[in-house]
């Protein structure tokens, strides 16, 4: 996939590129300009002047810190949850074979692939018949179906890669099963495990549709910011909560990508 | 005296798969025995049901004198060299040679040191360091195989072993394991499918088709005196010759083999023998293989090289002792 050894490419595909790269990431320069500009009702081109009291405003706005921490925390636990499924599901699909296993690959990975609007429906209408009241936990319910499949995902493309007749040899050698997975499938699929937890962090962190379906009166960051952009007063905090959740999410995706740059992709990383 | 390994009419079918059906074996312990066979004939299956990773679908398996079943691999004493050897990619060649002293607890020093001697045994002293995917083939399997001895194994369970290295490194693993085994009295399983292999370093030898066994014997057992049609042409291509051909020589109504080296051929188209012609000639070496038509019966002959050759297409006349004419059990 390198164009770095074929003959360069011609001026206009050049020009072409360079076009969709600004179309591309222009917008979120923008955003970034608009946390510092000096007009708080609406956000108008050129900025009128340039400040950074609008970091100070949002350290202390408590609804921020409110929004941040239920999304950090939601985003944690989904994936803790995602890893222990989505690994133990990984190894029982690559490992084994059984009746059923290829609709079970299947379901699994399904969520991901289903509009995030369908999955929010079906679990709104699955907590209400079940009498299950919205709160922290059924949020965390959502974002797990989308987490396990990305952890799912990763942990079966490295469970691919690794022979099975290893664990059969770690066996071989006088090793019971937990002794097996503690000194050979872990170090094995370690990276893929972290990268696939990382994506999963970042996926749940800015999840809006299936939250908004699942969720309560609590706000998490994405849906705080949608709110926001609603009331035409202290425009650019939403701007400075964008530039860290820019960071938040993109320091994790890139972390993944490198860690799993040299084997199989990130998978599942485009929801 | 116990059987190092015994398999009492054990068969491990998956679905309509016969892969191994109704087997009866014995392993004296120390012994080097050689299951050969071609693909697909339930070697592998065999050694998996003694290393505890397949469980017989019947019949019964013992490993010196105690019942294998729901014994788990990791509980028994038995080692097995994988045929795509599977070192531990994450380890360096100490830690894969010490992994199974590590699992059973053994303090660090004292699974090195270990380690040490079983690299050295397999002729790779200094090696520990390197990671599996800085060795060559031939050094792959020698890891393999000091990480199976480093336990001590009463039995090693070797599949195919030697299968991916080159001729020269071949002939070479053969000597040492063939050695190696003497030295360590540990008794070795090999599966191969080169007759070749299975005839120059078993002890005993048991031929495999189609998930059961059709002969087991020393080698010379086999070569010289093979059971079926089968094992004959299998087991270093004999001429396996029909039952009314066999008639005219030995007087019995009975399939027969008759080894290419024996067979001698004469030129011209008169003689006492069995008239033929030579088809082609086949340059080996230190031996040149000679095809020849036989009133339609396709048989091949081996003589040293140097001999005074025939050309191809002339007439010829094959003569062979009586007594080199082995009759087999092969129902006609
Ligand atoms: N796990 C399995 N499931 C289904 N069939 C199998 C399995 N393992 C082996 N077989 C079949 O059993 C037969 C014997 O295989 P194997 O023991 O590997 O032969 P060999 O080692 O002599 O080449 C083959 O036909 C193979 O396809
Ligand atoms: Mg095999």
């Amino acid at each position: 996939m390198r164009s770095d050894r074929g003959p360069s490419a011609p001026l206009g595909l050049k020009i072409a590129a360079a076009c969709g790269l600004l179309f591309l990431h222009l917008p979120i320069l923008l955003i970034f300009v608009y946390a510092f500009t000096t007009e708080e009702k609406s956000f108008v081109w050129p900025p009128p002047g340039l400040t950074t009291q609008w970091f100070a405003v949002t350290w202390n706005r408590p609804d921020v810190w409110e929004a941040l921490s239920l999304s950090v925390r939601v985003a944690a636990i989904s994936t803790a949850i995602a890893l222990v499924l989505g690994t133990l599901c990984a190894a029982a699909v690559s490992q084994t074979r059984f009746f059923g296993r290829e609709t079970i690959s299947l379901l699994v990975i399904l969520p991901i692939a289903l509009p995030g609007i369908i999955t929010g429906i079906a679990l709104r209408s699955a907590f209400s018949l079940a009498d299950i009241p919205f709160s922290f936990w059924t949020i965390v319910l959502g974002h797990a179906t989308f987490c396990v499949v990305v952890v799912y995902n990763n942990a079966v493309a490295r469970f691919r890669r690794t022979s099975g007749s290893m664990i059969e040899a770690s066996m071989d050698l006088g090793a019971d099963g937990f002794q097996t997975f503690r000194h050979v499938v872990l170090p094995n699929i370690a990276t893929a495990l972290l990268a696939g937890g990382m994506l999963a962090f970042a996926l749940s962190f800015d999840e809006v549709i299936v939250t908004t379906f699942t969720a309560g009166q609590q706000q998490t960051v994405p849906i705080w910011m949608l709110e926001e952009l609603i009331r035409p007063r202290q425009r650019p905090v939403t701007n400075v909560v964008a530039m860290v959740v820019v960071l938040v999410t993109l320091l994790p995706i890139l972390l993944a990508y490198y860690l799993t740059r040299d084997g199989d992709q990130i998978a599942g990383s485009g929801k | 005296m116990t059987s190092a390994v015994s398999f009492q009419k054990v068969s491990r079918h998956f679905g309509s798969v016969r892969a191994v059906d109704a087997v009866d074996l014995d392993i004296a312990p120390g012994e080097f025995f050689a299951m050969l066979g071609p693909s697909g004939s339930g070697k592998t299956t065999c050694l998996r049901l003694i290393a505890g990773f397949e469980q017989p679908t019947a019949g019964s398996i013992s490993i010196f004198g105690e019942r294998a079943e729901g014994v788990p691999p990791y509980r028994r004493n038995v080692n097995t060299v994988f045929q795509d050897y599977a070192l531990f990619p994450h380890l360096n060649v100490l830690d894969n040679v010490a992994y199974g002293l590590m699992v059973k607890g053994i303090g660090k020093l004292a699974r090195q040191k270990a380690a040490e001697e079983a690299l050295s045994l397999v002729r790779l002293p200094g090696y520990g360091a390197r990671r599996p995917g800085q060795l060559s083939g031939g050094q792959r399997q020698r890891v393999a195989l000091a990480r199976a001895l480093v336990n001590q194994p009463k039995v090693l369970l070797l599949d195919e072993p030697l299968g991916a290295l080159d001729l020269k490194l071949r002939e070479n693993m053969q000597d040492e394991l063939k050695s190696l085994q003497k030295a360590l009295g540990i008794t070795f399983v090999f599966v191969t499918h080169d007759q070749g292999e299975a005839l120059s370093m078993a002890d005993r030898v048991a031929v495999f088709n189609d998930g059961k066994i059709m002969q087991i014997g020393t080698p010379e057992d086999i070569y010289q005196r093979p059971k079926t049609r089968f094992v004959a042409d299998f087991v270093g291509s004999s001429n396996v010759l029909p039952p009314d051909f066999v008639q005219r020589y030995s007087g019995q109504h009975r399939w027969g083999s008759l080894r290419p080296e024996s067979i001698r051929v004469g030129r011209g188209a008169k003689g006492d023998g069995v008239a033929a012609r030579l088809v082609s000639t086949n340059y080996l070496g230190a031996t040149t293989r000679l095809a020849l038509d036989a009133d339609g019966l396709r048989l091949h002959a081996i003589v040293p090289a140097g001999t005074a050759m025939p050309e191809e297409g002339e007439a010829v006349v094959l003569t062979f002792n009586r007594e080199h004419l082995h009759l087999m059990d092969e129902p006609t």
